[in-house]
């Protein structure tokens, strides 16, 4: 077995170390009944490289790829292009095999980044400080909830109606469990600035997002107004990060939390995992933050140096008052997105998003000439509702066979809310005017 | 001038205090390396994208009015940044990193190869079901396969890590009480002082209230103390409790407890964290479990990442299984499918805990590891990583205090006893540093004095293990005779001890850049 070290003779010399007779030893507190007395029934043998290569390759080989054809599929993760360099330094083993910096003399390197990290994600997202990631952004955004409970002392956190549905069922699911009391407002193409009619001297915290799910882009500053006119918090939540190159972040529109998924930067799609979750706030809320902060600090020499800090926040700490139950951050996807975000710099980051946007205006430019398509989208980065006089599964099934794929269904996250014609589309810097043209020809067929 | 030195002894400047001083601040080859904000610039990037032609007309005027400031770096220089601080990084590619209850095993390569498939990382988990069926066929093997080892019939594989997994079990338990209309009644959850952190944390998150069970002097829970939380049943939601236990030995009364719990009404709720002792020789199943969270990045090798991402699939028994999130994979006639909603198949679904359907990436690394192993793999390494932690208790227990009597798991425990007044199990930590080697984990399990857990997995070598035993014996005997030299450890280290105090303090969580009055200056 080709990772297990151990000869026999090796295992044979340990156990008359030990003074025991066989493994089995070891296992006496195992109670009888639950003994195996051979190998699992059901499972096969083990199995040399080449021939599980095949069988990944196989299963592998039954996907269409992103990059297979014509692809406008968003609705919370993104096609975008990652630099190779990202990808080598991310497996550079000193970083890929390594645990959490709990021993920083020996860990600065993973450190140092993470407070890279929180210093980019800080000033792209326009707010005072950022932790160093969490797992996702749909779990960043139900963090972000009870988080600002904790800070007002309240029980009730308003969504609105463009908040990703599955940042929503994140949300009420974690909301629920601790007796918050959860109003959603009615889904909405333009409806973020409805939370400023919902606030009132109970509620903790309005969540409203820009770009919303269907891609609408909005300045949240009136709610972040009527939320603090009640002293309840704005939540601003992003499923596109790098929207934050080009259109108003949280920070500039007065959230007091910032929330959002950062997949876009560094890290490929995976299917929907593993992201990573951005979580920054104003420097007054830091101490009631979730997940784990990287802090400066000096070494017995006096030279600067990084490790983690505020820890008493912390469940391994605090145990029962932790201010989450969060251990691990999602570190090596961190990782991706700063390096990322370092080749980018704040030039090629806003350059970045203006392609995407431009990208998304061509292609609105192009399904917009097809009669029937109707934009829905008021205001947007790169991503847009469109409607069409045909059900939407049977259009991007048509479009499928076709060879592009078409976008994400509104219908598939929102099967209750009347939009079953409704088509979410995305594109970005990826995509290729022939893809656009393609679209555009493809759903004239089919519309 | 440079040349006349070739072949020549060159002398460097040493200090007073004898170290080498040198101009650049680097030490041979770890590099000084400063932040990129100090290096990089505003205007430079290392990307080639195409001159945009600046059309913004469907913003709607919602436009970012500062810019971020950020600096960027030239490909080079980012390479070489990010190389050098990889330098300052111990990692389980270098040697053996010994920290009790994280599993820091190897991580296969070909794991790796896998996961970078475009057919698996260029596929976006919104596309139609239909484009993705080998996705969806994979995330059903791999459940197969942990159900199989666990021998549980039901598992969600959308928890994000451990304590997420954690969460997944602990909200199942909360809707099956709900169901039962005791949703209100019982919330109390027992939680043995040994426990990890998060278990309590995951009970309060959930709305439960967290009842703290007595360990005995067998490291094992106190049944008496056990016994006594159960007099009363009526408000009793479940219990928490690892096994293999954070002591490293197997809870001996598990059946037992699982019996109690079952009869006060509650669920049991088992932390899969250490997992790897047993998994193909116990399946928890057969124990009495109701739910267990596994950490792919522990058990099946996943990489930790310098702190993620984990993965944190959790099995359920058939009393709540039908409470699983969604979404979950269903195999039919057509193929493979998600069940996205709480409706239909859904409809007794407690929720859903993430956007899209959990750690592809890790499901790919995981899969592909347990592939390698097969049954009779898997059964070899619990039994190899439990052979590996009882050699190092047989080696190290005359210079070292094994913290409980007999044999350990797949971890060896020690406390602080042996130690001389004012050395800690902080220094002994700190020096195996200076050794070449990652400490062990320091001061948990809280039950247990200056704790020092081992936990050396089946992935070293016997000689490995000799040459870190020989270490640490020798710091052992140091700390033991008060050698004060332990208290600077480590001292050959790209740092030396950091101040956490002053960290949290007054917390420095970004970079700002210097004020102008201190650039004059300079």
């Amino acid at each position: 077995m080709r990772y297990l070290p151990l000869t026999p003779e090796d295992r044979a010399a340990m156990l008359n170390t030990i003074g025991a007779a066989s493994v089995d030893d070891f296992y006496q507190d195992v109670p009888i009944s639950a003994r195996l007395s051979g190998l699992i029934e059901g499972l096969p043998n083990h199995q040399g490289e080449l021939a599980v290569e095949r069988h990944m390759a196989a299963l592998a080989g039954k996907n269409r790829t992103a990059s297979d054809g014509p692809f406008f599929v968003g609705a919370g993760a993104y096609k975008h292009h990652v630099p190779a360099s990202v990808d080598m330094i991310i497996q550079r083993s000193e970083f890929l095999t390594t645990y959490t910096p709990y021993q920083p003399e020996i860990a600065q390197g993973t450190l140092q980044t993470l407070f890279e990290f929180q210093t980019q994600v800080a000033a792209m997202t326009a707010m005072d400080v950022a932790n160093a990631s969490m797992y996702d952004g749909s779990t960043a955004c139900a963090e972000a909830a009870v988080m600002a409970c904790r800070v007002t002392r309240r029980k009730k956190v308003v969504l609105s109606g463009g908040l990703h549905p599955h940042y929503a069922a994140a949300t009420r699911l974690l909301c629920e469990a601790q007796g918050i009391e959860v109003i959603e407002l009615e889904p909405a193409i333009d409806g973020e600035l409805e939370l400023a009619n919902h606030v009132d001297d109970a509620t903790a915290c309005v969540i409203g997002q820009s770009p919303n799910v269907f891609g609408t882009v909005t300045d949240l500053s009136p709610v972040a107004d009527a939320a603090h006119a009640q002293k309840a918090l704005l939540v601003s939540v992003f499923t596109e990060a790098v929207s934050l190159g080009l259109v108003t972040p949280p920070g500039e529109m007065g959230a007091d939390i910032a929330v959002g998924e950062g997949q876009s930067i560094g890290n490929p799609l995976t299917f929907g995992g593993p992201y990573v979750g951005l979580f920054a706030c104003t420097q007054k809320l830091v101490r009631q933050m979730p997940g784990r902060l990287c802090g400066e600090t000096v070494d017995a020499d006096g030279e600067r140096g990084f490790v983690l800090t505020l820890s008493t926040r912390e469940q391994h700490i605090r145990r029962d008052k932790a201010t989450s139950n969060i251990c691990t951050n999602s570190g090596l996807c961190a990782l991706a997105f700063t390096a990322h975000m370092t080749l980018l710099g704040g030039k090629g980051f806003a350059q970045l998003a203006q392609l995407n946007h431009e990208t998304a205006c061509d292609l609105a430019d192009a399904l917009e000439a097809v009669p029937g398509v109707n934009i829905l989208t008021p205001r947007f980065f790169n991503e847009f509702a469109f409607e069409t006089p045909v059900d939407a599964e049977a259009v991007l099934a048509m479009l499928d066979e076709r060879g592009v794929l078409g976008g994400v269904r509104v219908s598939r996250m929102l099967p209750d809310a009347g939009m079953g014609k409704v088509i979410i589309a995305a594109a970005t810097e990826c995509t290729t005017q022939d893809d656009i043209a393609a679209y555009a020809a493809a759903l004239k067929e089919v519309v | 001038m440079g040349m006349q030195t070739i072949g020549r002894p060159t002398a460097p400047v040493v200090s007073e205090s004898g170290s080498v001083q040198t101009v650049s601040g680097s030490k041979g080859l770890l590099q000084h390396e400063d932040l990129i904000f100090e290096i990089g610039d505003a205007e430079k990037t290392g990307v080639d994208l195409p001159v945009p032609s600046g059309r913004a007309d469907r913003l709607g005027g919602v436009t970012r009015q500062h810019a971020t400031g950020l600096p960027g770096l030239t490909e080079p220089e980012a390479v070489r940044h990010y190389m050098r601080l990889s330098q300052r990084n111990y990692a389980i590619d270098l040697g053996l990193f010994p920290l009790g209850s994280c599993t820091m095993k190897h991580n296969p390569r070909l794991n790796e190869k896998a996961a970078r498939m475009p057919g698996f990382a260029d596929i976006h988990p919104m596309q139609p079901q239909r484009t993705v069926q080998g996705a969806l066929e994979l995330i059903n093997e791999l459940a197969t396969w942990l159900k199989t080892l666990t021998g549980m019939p039901a598992v969600a594989m959308s928890p994000k890590a451990g304590a997420h997994g954690e969460l997944c079990g602990l909200l199942a338990i909360r809707q099956a009480l709900i169901s039962r209309g005791e949703g209100e009644t019982r919330k109390r959850v027992l939680v043995p002082a040994s426990a990890h952190g998060t278990n309590p944390a995951t009970a309060i998150q959930c709305g439960f209230i967290v009842d703290e069970i007595a360990a005995d002097a067998r490291g094992r829970v106190d049944m008496a103390d056990l016994k006594g939380k159960l007099e009363s049943t009526d408000d009793i939601a479940g219990i928490m409790l690892t096994n293999p236990n954070t002591c490293g030995l197997f809870e001996t009364d598990i059946k037992e407890i699982a019996d109690l719990i079952h009869a006060a009404g509650g669920y049991f709720y088992c932390d899969g964290a250490n997992f790897n002792a047993i998994v193909g020789r116990v399946r928890p199943g057969d124990l009495g479990v109701d739910a267990m969270h596994i950490n792919l990045h522990k058990t099946f090798s996943t990489p930790h990442g310098g702190g993620g991402p984990g993965s944190g699939p959790t099995v359920l028994s058939d009393a709540l299984a039908p409470f699983a999130p969604v979404p979950f994979v269903v195999k039919d006639a057509d193929g493979f499918h998600l069940v996205e909603d709480v409706e239909g198949e859904g409809a007794e679904a407690f929720g859903r805990m993430v956007a899209f359907h959990g750690q592809m990436g890790m499901f790919v690394r995981a899969l592909t590891y347990m592939l390698s192993h097969g049954a009779d793999g898997l059964k070899q390494v619990a039994e190899d990583a439990v052979l590996n932690a009882n050699y190092i208790q047989a080696r190290l227990k005359d210079v070292m205090t094994p913290a409980f009597e007999g044999y350990c798991m797949h971890e060896a425990l020690f406390s602080d006893a042996f130690t001389a007044d004012g050395i800690e199990t902080i220094d002994i930590a700190k020096a195996l540093i200076d050794e070449g080697y990652h400490p062990m984990t320091m001061y948990f399990p809280l039950v247990v004095h200056g704790a020092m857990l081992i936990e050396p997995t089946e992935t070293e070598s016997k000689q490995e293990l000799d040459r870190f035993c020989d270490a640490l014996r020798v710091v052992a005997e140091r700390a033991a005779a008060g050698d004060e030299a332990l208290k600077a450890a480590p001292y050959l280290a790209p740092k030396t001890r950091l101040d956490e105090t002053r960290a949290a303090r007054k917390p420095i969580l970004k970079w700002t850049p210097p004020a102008p009055e201190a650039i004059a200056a300079e």
